[in-house]
């Protein structure tokens, strides 16, 4: 059990469940970012921050700050 | 009948506008709100018209797009909605067409993309989709204009027959439960409103606050929704908001492994992943990014549009000689022979020979945007955005503002929080912005001309230089707070349709046409009439002794630590107020020379070191008027605009004044 910003490059894992709260919990969910869903993270940009990560078949982009609210198993 | 056209954004949903309407269409704003809304009527049609929604992905009210997309659903009645979904993108598209079945009007679902699909491989099974949906699917390529007139004929049978979506019911057990009973609890109140009662019940099960609120529910009936919502989250183990998106996507699951046979990886991903180990890569990303933009601005301002610009101008001046010596033989009134050729052919002429270049300016602009690449553009510079307290997303306006002020303040529309759009809208104007290019040029041809691209490259970094400053002093006074989530999708790259961009540089040139014969057609009358009578209405023998000497002359001391006091350089400062491409004919009509000789008559105005505070000012000071009147709009309020206008001018002299003591220091 993890958090999506510890999710090594390249690695699979599947949602368990979606923390934090309000536009930014309601955004994630709607972008399909549900539990069971299967996660990998693609790459980080140049400079640290933020992470792109595919999921249900495309790419999404989002900050590491918010990644931790996203509980995975590897 | 009136259609409307919903889906996520990067589905095609603007190419298909384009290949539904033609060149038909009309562009305005959301009543209330200021998020643009295109109308068009469809083509091969009997006036049926098509109103494009903003790209959204949810109807959740979190983002002005979504409650607006909701608000013209609910309460303009659409005849039917044409939901364009991605087909290579399936599942998370097919959430929103999930919500909008909810809504229960005609609808048709446009499969876009299907030839990638095709050709990768994949296949869909269109009858079984459509029969689990409830709605007709049609399978269509926006960009190869391929399906979309039985896209047409669908939906003009759907909503002639007032077929509404067969199937409303996508759950099981708790959850279904739940939004039955709470369909039935609410029921009076949302048909009183106008609201479909299963769409009403979805969203509260949900959580959906504005959707509590309209609906003005008595205590007893709040109880009763807050027991029955309880209950699911007990039973399905998970908080109501997870619940619902889970249940619609655990649909969507399901009806994907049954209709769809896709193939392991497209190949427009595979190639979208290759271009991006060196568009987002670690070490090429920035150099990358950096030599594109300066491919760009060389393109545009030295070879397409630069020589584009001088063939235009030299036309103009051909035709100016024309006039000039038709009138001279027909002996007419020699004001109104001053006003057609000082006023309106030497004001408006020096204007329009800058029509290529924001064109192709726009043409770049609008390539990366369609590409895919401005969301890379987010990706990678957003941790440099949210030093000065915005998101990667801000960029995207901000290099608008490059183009021009006036979409890019429009574009900063797509940002979730004020707080970021406010910040975003008072920042993007130091981005300098295609307007002030030709004063760059007119000056630069005056007092560097060896060394033009070098100070034009000084400029944009100076005006971004004073923009992150300016970001970080308002990011710890007026604007403390907390950045918008940065929750973005990464397109594929597509090769934008031609017609897009056409329809799009059509536009550009339009507005700025319109804006050159409205704006700076008035502009150009009024000061070539302050400029050619004195207080008591005579012609003046010298310029020197006009109405407008007499202004400029009033405001130049305010001018003269900047070093530049002198009365014509101030009065063409209170021109470029109405547009900045006004400065320079200002300064041509005040000089009595032709543009293309003004940089001679230049050089006796300023001395390097003021051309230089003259060239800073001009890059800070207030943006234009229409800039400030898409600021009030998007701000909704003169007072922000006022502010907008002050702020920009004092940091504008401030700077000014220390580039002109740096200058005299240094040349």
């Amino acid at each position: 059990m993890m958090t999506l910003d510890q999710l090594p490059i390249g690695k699979k894992g599947i949602i368990v469940a979606v923390n934090g709260e309000g536009a930014l919990r309601g955004r994630l969910l709607d972008m399909g970012l549900t539990p069971r869903t299967a996660i990998t993270v693609r790459k980080v940009a140049p400079m640290g921050d933020p992470i792109e990560v595919n999921l249900r078949g495309y790419e999404l982009t989002l900050r590491l700050e918010d990644a931790k609210e996203i509980v995975v198993e590897a | 009948m009136v259609f409307a056209l919903a889906g996520n954004q990067n589905c095609g949903k603007t190419t298909l506008f384009n290949q539904l309407t033609g060149s038909n269409q009309h562009v305005g704003n959301f009543p209330g709100v200021t998020v643009e809304r295109k109308e068009g009527v469809i083509r091969s049609s009997s006036g049926d018209t098509v109103v494009d929604l903003p790209g959204i992905y949810s109807l959740s009210p979190y983002t002005s797009e979504e409650i607006v997309t909701r608000d013209f659903l609910i309460k303009h009645h659409p005849d039917g909605i044409i939901n364009i979904i991605d087909a290579t993108n399936i599942q998370r598209n097919l959430y929103l067409s999930l919500q909008l079945i909810d809504l229960h009007i005609p609808m048709v679902i446009a499969l876009n993309m299907m030839d990638e699909v095709r050709a990768n491989g994949g296949t869909i099974k269109l009858k079984e989709m459509a029969q689990e949906l409830g709605v007709p699917v049609v399978p269509i390529s926006a960009s190869k204009n391929e399906g979309v007139s039985e896209l047409i004929s669908v939906a003009l049978r759907v909503a002639r027959q007032r077929q509404a979506p067969a199937r409303m019911d996508f759950c099981t057990g708790a959850v279904h439960r739940a939004i039955h009973s709470v369909a039935h609890l609410v029921e009076d109140h949302a048909e009183r409103i106008g609201v479909p009662p299963r769409f009403a019940a979805t969203r509260l099960v949900e959580g959906d606050e504005p959707m509590l609120e309209s609906l003005a529910l008595s205590d007893n009936e709040k109880d009763m929704l807050e027991h029955t919502v309880t209950e699911m989250e007990r039973e399905s183990g998970t908080d109501r908001k997870a619940a619902m998106a889970d249940m619609r996507y655990a649909f969507i699951e399901k009806l994907c492994a049954d209709c769809v046979v896709a193939c392991h990886e497209s190949r427009e991903h595979a190639r979208s992943v290759k271009i991006d180990t060196v568009l987002t890569g670690k070490y090429t990303a920035i150099p990358v990014f950096l030599g594109i933009m300066m491919l760009i601005f060389w393109l545009t301002f030295s070879v397409i549009g630069g020589a584009l610009s001088d063939l235009l101008s030299a036309g103009i001046d051909g035709l100016t000689g024309l006039v000039d010596a038709g009138l001279s033989a027909y002996g007419i009134n020699p004001v109104v022979h001053s006003l057609i050729i000082d006023g309106v052919f030497a004001g408006v002429g020096s204007v329009l020979s800058f029509i290529p270049t924001i064109v192709v300016l726009f043409f770049f602009l609008s390539m990366l945007e369609d590409s895919g690449y401005m969301a890379r553009v987010a990706f990678v510079m957003d941790k440099l955005l949210r030093k000065i307290g915005l998101s990667g997303r801000s960029f995207v306006p901000m290099l608008i503002g490059f183009g021009c002020s006036v979409p890019a303040i429009m574009a900063s529309r797509t940002l979730s929080s004020e707080r970021d759009r406010k910040m975003t809208i008072l920042l993007t104007p130091f981005m300098s912005c295609s307007a002030k290019l030709p004063i760059y040029g007119v000056f630069t041809m005056a007092f560097f001309p060896r060394y033009r691209a070098l100070v034009m490259i000084l400029l944009y970094v100076g005006g971004m230089a004073v923009g992150v400053l300016c970001g970080l002093l308002l990011k710890n006074s007026a604007f403390r707070g907390n950045p918008v989530p940065f929750v973005m999708e990464l397109p594929n790259y597509r090769l934008p349709s031609p017609k897009s961009v056409a329809l799009l540089l059509w536009d550009k040139a339009k507005d700025f046409l319109t804006r050159a014969f409205t704006v700076i057609f008035v502009a150009t009358i009024v000061i070539w009439f302050f400029q050619t009578f004195d207080t008591r209405i005579n012609v003046v023998e010298n310029s020197a002794d006009s109405m407008l000497a007499a202004i400029g002359r009033w405001i130049s001391p305010l001018f003269a630590p900047l070093g530049f006091g002198d009365w014509r350089a101030c009065t063409a400062l209170i021109t470029g107020f109405s547009a900045k491409e006004a400065v320079v004919s200002t300064l041509a009509v005040l000089t009595e020379t032709s543009v293309s000789q003004l940089p001679t008559a230049l050089s006796g105005l300023f001395t390097p070191a003021a051309a230089c505070a003259y060239l800073a000012f001009t890059l800070l000071y207030t943006p234009c008027v229409a800039a400030i009147a898409a600021v009030r709009r998007e701000m909704g309020g003169v007072k922000y605009a006022l502010f907008v206008v002050l702020f920009q001018t004092g940091v504008a002299w401030i700077v000014g004044a220390l580039v002109h003591l740096v200058a005299m220091a240094l040349l």
